[in-house]
């Protein structure tokens, strides 16, 4: 299940999930069937999440990613670079996002 | 940045609480009444118009119509859509409104009686699931049954073929029963049969008080009020599982908090949901066409009619004295069903008391040790003070 994630890599949100913001949360909904455990699942992200979710955009590599996050948040680039791996892999496993074609 | 987080991702069960950190959205949930008409010819239903009623269809909604409010939907942060009727399958963009809904990110409550279910909707539905439920409406467990009350000959095998193609494509549905003097005897059989489809309660739902009709149709009207059972016998059908129900009745009388006074609107909130009726026009929910609570969204925006029309509604006041004498003082105000949009099918006004309801509602009370037989719950001084020691006892 879990893909390896490179941060030279380039990726968007699937098509297999609806995104939309509401009242300042991010919600991903399912489209297509097998997203959630569950077939009436949608799902949220956290704060941290939802700053890097704002630039997974299918134009901007991880790297970039990374490098934007920590000129805005004053964080360790380990510790940025961890979150980005970390929620990119969780969603790469919820096929919530896919690698730009 | 803040510290690493084991999971970025929080998953939402549908229908859970704990979504929004802060105010929920304008539109939670919006009803779609795609068509009053329906295949079947139900002798309790408050709504079925013939299916090849050629007037009712020309007035209807055009699909664009629907497409672009949910749009518009979406766009006040609706997260689900219900889509009854009449029964919604009998038009023929149903796919194309639900696939629309569904890309926008809306979670689809669908209500059919599933006679009208294909394996292209089966699979659409496999494929695109609607999030929540399919719920399918039951009227009787056999054939002869069945047809009594729908009144439409081969209907029970198409309602069984609908369901099978659901089953067979791993849809998940509910069944939901209907009590009436066909079905009566038949009680038993379909709550064994409904415990045994995956999600569906234990004991399943089943309509037991029948609404009449929101058109006020007066021929239809006493039908339906002729198939009506009274209290004591909703008491004792409520009672067939033991006394949870009972309990449960304590408790809605609990955090109704008592007697409304002259208040109409109790049962949703602000950012609560609205409905829109076959032909585009905006009601405070489904059963209320009062013209007073009615908006033209032709003439106007669903946004105008979320935000500034319905918060009007919901502020509406009685001025009935026999309301303000009875309902107003009612502390059973959690357990009947008395409401605007009762009133309106019953007596065309916002708030005269149904006596119906009334006395369903005084039975639920005496079997609950809420009132002594005979007495009115208006009436009653120590209404709360009961209800605090009948729960704790």
């Amino acid at each position: 299940m879990t893909d390896k994630i490179d941060l030279g890599k380039v990726y968007r949100p699937s098509e297999d999930v609806v995104v939309r913001e509401i009242e300042g949360e991010i919600v991903i909904v399912p489209l297509t069937s097998g997203i959630g455990d569950l077939e009436d699942e949608l799902f949220t992200l956290n704060e941290t999440g939802r700053a890097i979710w704002a630039r997974i955009d299918g134009r901007r590599t991880l790297a970039a990613v990374v490098e934007e996050l920590g000129a805005e948040y004053e964080a360790p680039e380990g510790l940025i670079r961890e979150d980005v791996v970390g929620l990119l892999q969780e969603l790469l496993d919820r096929r919530m996002i896919v690698e730009r074609g | 940045m803040t510290a690493p987080a084991r999971s970025y991702v929080r998953k939402v069960p549908s229908g859970r609480d704990g979504l929004w950190a802060s105010a929920g959205p304008a539109l939670a949930r919006l009803d779609i009444e795609l068509t009053e008409r329906c295949n079947n010819d139900c002798l309790h239903c408050s709504i079925n118009l013939p299916v090849g009623d050629a007037a009712a269809r020309a007035r209807e909604w055009t699909t664009a119509s629907w497409k672009a409010l949910l749009e518009d939907a979406a766009g006040l942060g609706c997260l689900v859509v219900r889509i009854t009727g009449g029964e919604p399958l009998v038009r023929g963009d149903l796919e194309a409104i639900y696939l629309h809904a569904r890309r926008l990110g809306l979670r689809v409550m669908l209500f059919t009686n599933a006679t009208l279910i294909t394996p292209r909707l089966a699979r659409l539905l496999r494929d695109v699931p609607p999030l929540e439920a399919v719920e399918v409406s039951v009227y009787g467990m056999t054939p002869e049954t069945y047809e009594t009350v729908t009144r439409t000959p081969g209907s029970f095998a198409a309602f069984r073929r609908g369901l099978e193609l659901l089953r067979e494509h791993g849809v998940p549905f509910v069944v939901k029963g209907a009590y009436l003097p066909a079905t009566r005897r038949e009680m038993d059989e379909f709550e064994v049969w409904a415990a045994g489809i995956t999600g569906s309660p234990d004991p399943p739902s089943s309509a037991l008080l029948f609404d009449l009709r929101s058109r006020r149709d007066g021929a239809k009207n006493a039908l339906i009020a002729g198939l009506r059972i009274g209290g004591d016998e909703f008491v004792r059908i409520a009672r067939r599982h033991g006394e949870a129900a009972v309990d449960e009745w304590r408790g809605f009388c609990a955090r109704s908090g008592g007697a409304g006074g002259d208040r109409l609107f109790a049962c949703l909130g602000a950012g609560g949901s609205a409905a829109v009726d076959a032909y585009g026009r905006l009601q405070y929910c489904l059963g209320l066409r009062h013209p007073d609570t009615v908006y033209d969204l032709a003439a106007g925006s669903l946004r105008e009619a979320v935000t500034e029309f319905l918060p009007r509604v919901r502020a509406m006041r009685s001025t009935n004295p026999a309301y303000l004498e009875r309902c107003g003082r009612c502390f059973l105000k959690g357990l009947c069903e008395q409401c605007p949009a009762k009133s309106w099918a019953e007596y065309g006004t916002l708030d005269t008391p149904v006596e119906y309801f009334c006395g369903v509602a005084h039975a639920q009370a005496v079997a609950a040790g809420l009132l002594e037989p005979g007495e009115k719950a208006w009436a009653v001084v120590d209404g709360d003070e009961r209800v605090e020691r009948r729960r704790g006892s």
